[in-house]
């Protein structure tokens, strides 16, 4: 479980996270959704460590992470698995060794081991026939993938996912979705996924923080979403007359 | 930002260096891979330096003399101790400058814009033992044995012009490169490789390093730093002169 209290966070002059509060759960998909801009992978980096809050305390499993020194960080990091919003691939090496990377850093096993576990989780993204590759040479969705791959390679305990589905078509996104909520609950991991797609929120939304201009305006789960009265979320889940028709028919049937 | 918070965050980039490697063998990896990067990646532009600088050498002290009171060895003399005690080490380092530094500046300035910095810190590795010591390891070792090979390549690109040029026969060549050799030259001069090592890894290194922005920045931290670099070369090579002959 990663709570937090009170963050907050700017740029110069711009606040970019203003008093955020809340506690992302383990074993559950835990979504911080919002329009771009609205701060959600700067506060998934400030929940990292990769920005410094100016304000406010992180706590992991009840550890303060705001007080922990560079070197507890460090051990904390090796349970942590990060999907970048660009997927920050190493360029110099190719996608099998991308994902193999965290294993030779962190482990001793043999080559055949790791590359079995390798081969494995690309088999779970959905990508078998790229090892060889090198990023460049692969598209911007592949990219995603092998950055998941390698997020999950070590079967962290919290995983972090900055748009885990933008630019994947509808199948592999919901592929990539029930994936991530597979591995979720089977290793009881602290999940958290930013993103703006409808179709995970309805899917996986256990836990949902809805972040406007850096704060915090609702949160829920997937089936308060419908009942939801929030002005600004409503406009903003369902934006298109389709999803307004899709949201009406959900109602009526969670009613009944 | 001022001299001094750069100056401050360079330290610190250095201090950081030094922690204990998650997996040495990794890192024994990218040492050598380095090393391979910096040095082996240089002999060719290094090799065409130094001849031609040998033999530019030799073709104009031969000019310049034209006393007949005085012995012709005197050229090779000259084409040693120049060779030996200024081009070799800082001609070649302020042009490793360029082609060393700028390499590893972009290199480091890609990983950071493209947050492969932040991925591996992310997993719980210390990025500044893991990119940045290696190359500055790297250079330290590499860069001096560069040095020797372009004092001996010199050395030879002026013997091959005199006789070629019939200034000199290449056996009185070899007898004014050994008359009045002072030793301690050499080692002044690896002395100097060593500094300059340190500074033409360690500079671009940090610019890469702490990178902000995008591509325009990448290009534009490899030029300072190249140019950082080269100034304070000079400035270290005349330092060290004063202090140490
Ligand atoms: N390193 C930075 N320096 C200055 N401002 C920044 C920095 N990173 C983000 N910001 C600002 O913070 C705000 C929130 O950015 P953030 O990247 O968190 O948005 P987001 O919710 O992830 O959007 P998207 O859905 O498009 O990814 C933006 O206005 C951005 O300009
Ligand atoms: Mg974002």
């Amino acid at each position: 479980m990663i709570e937090f209290k009170n963050i907050s966070k700017s740029f110069g002059d711009k606040l970019v996270l203003n008093d955020v509060s809340h506690a992302m759960q383990s074993g559950k998909a835990n979504l911080i959704i919002g329009t771009s801009g609205s701060g959600k992978t700067v506060l998934q980096k400030c929940l990292v460590g990769l920005f410094e809050p100016d304000q406010g305390e992180i706590i992991y499993d009840g550890i303060s992470f705001t007080q922990m020194n560079d070197d507890d960080r460090k051990m904390l990091r090796q349970q942590i698995g990060m999907l970048f919003q660009g997927s920050a691939l190493f360029d110099s090496m190719t996608v099998e060794d991308n994902v193999k990377f965290p294993l030779d850093m962190f482990t001793n096993d043999s080559q055949t081991t790791k590359l079995k576990r390798v081969n494995e989780v690309l088999e779970r993204v959905n990508l078998v026939g790229s090892n060889k590759k090198f990023p460049s040479e692969i598209s911007g969705g592949m990219k995603k993938r092998v950055g998941i791959a390698r997020a999950i390679v070590l079967n962290p305990k919290f995983l972090f996912c900055d748009e885990p589905n933008s630019g994947l078509d509808p199948q592999t996104s919901m592929l990539i979705d029930q994936l991530i909520y597979d591995i979720t609950k089977d290793f009881n991991m602290t999940t958290i996924i930013n993103t703006h797609d409808m179709n995970s929120v309805m899917e996986i939304g256990d836990n949902i923080l809805y972040l406007k201009d850096g704060k915090k305006e609702w949160t829920g789960n997937k089936k308060d979403i419908i009942f939801s009265e929030n002005e600004n979320l409503n406009q903003f889940i369902f934006a298109s007359e389709f999803l307004q028709g899709a949201k009406r028919l959900r109602m009526m049937e969670e009613k009944r | 930002m001022t001299f001094f918070t750069h100056l401050g965050r360079y330290i610190l980039m250095l201090k950081g260096m030094f922690s204990k490697p998650e997996n040495p063998k990794l890192y024994w990896k990218e040492f050598m891979h380095q090393c391979a990067e910096i040095g082996i990646g240089s002999i060719g532009i290094v090799s065409i330096i130094s001849v031609f600088m040998g033999a530019v050498s030799a073709v104009q002290t031969a000019y310049q003399i034209v006393n007949p009171f005085i012995s012709k060895t005197i050229i090779s003399q000259i084409v040693r101790d120049t060779v030996i005690l200024e081009f070799a080490p800082t001609l070649i380092c302020i042009v490793l400058a360029g082609v060393v530094g700028s390499k590893i500046a972009s290199e480091l300035g890609n990983m950071r814009v493209s947050e492969q910095i932040d991925a591996l810190e992310i997993m719980g590795i210390n990025t500044k033992t893991y990119l940045v010591l290696p190359k500055i390891a790297a250079a330290i070792v590499t860069v001096p044995m560069l040095t020797v090979l372009a004092m001996l390549l010199g050395i030879l690109g002026g013997r091959l012009t005199v006789s070629l040029s019939g200034i000199l026969s290449t056996d009185s060549y070899d007898r004014g490169l050994r008359e009045l050799f002072v030793p301690y030259n050499v080692f002044f001069a690896l002395i100097k490789a060593y500094t300059f090592a340190f500074i033409i890894s360690s500079i671009p290194a940090y610019f890469g390093y702490y990178v902000k922005g995008g591509s325009l920045e990448i290009g534009r931290s490899s030029t300072t730093s190249v140019v950082v670099s080269c100034i304070v070369i000079l400035f270290a090579d005349y330092i060290l002169a004063a202090l140490l002959l």
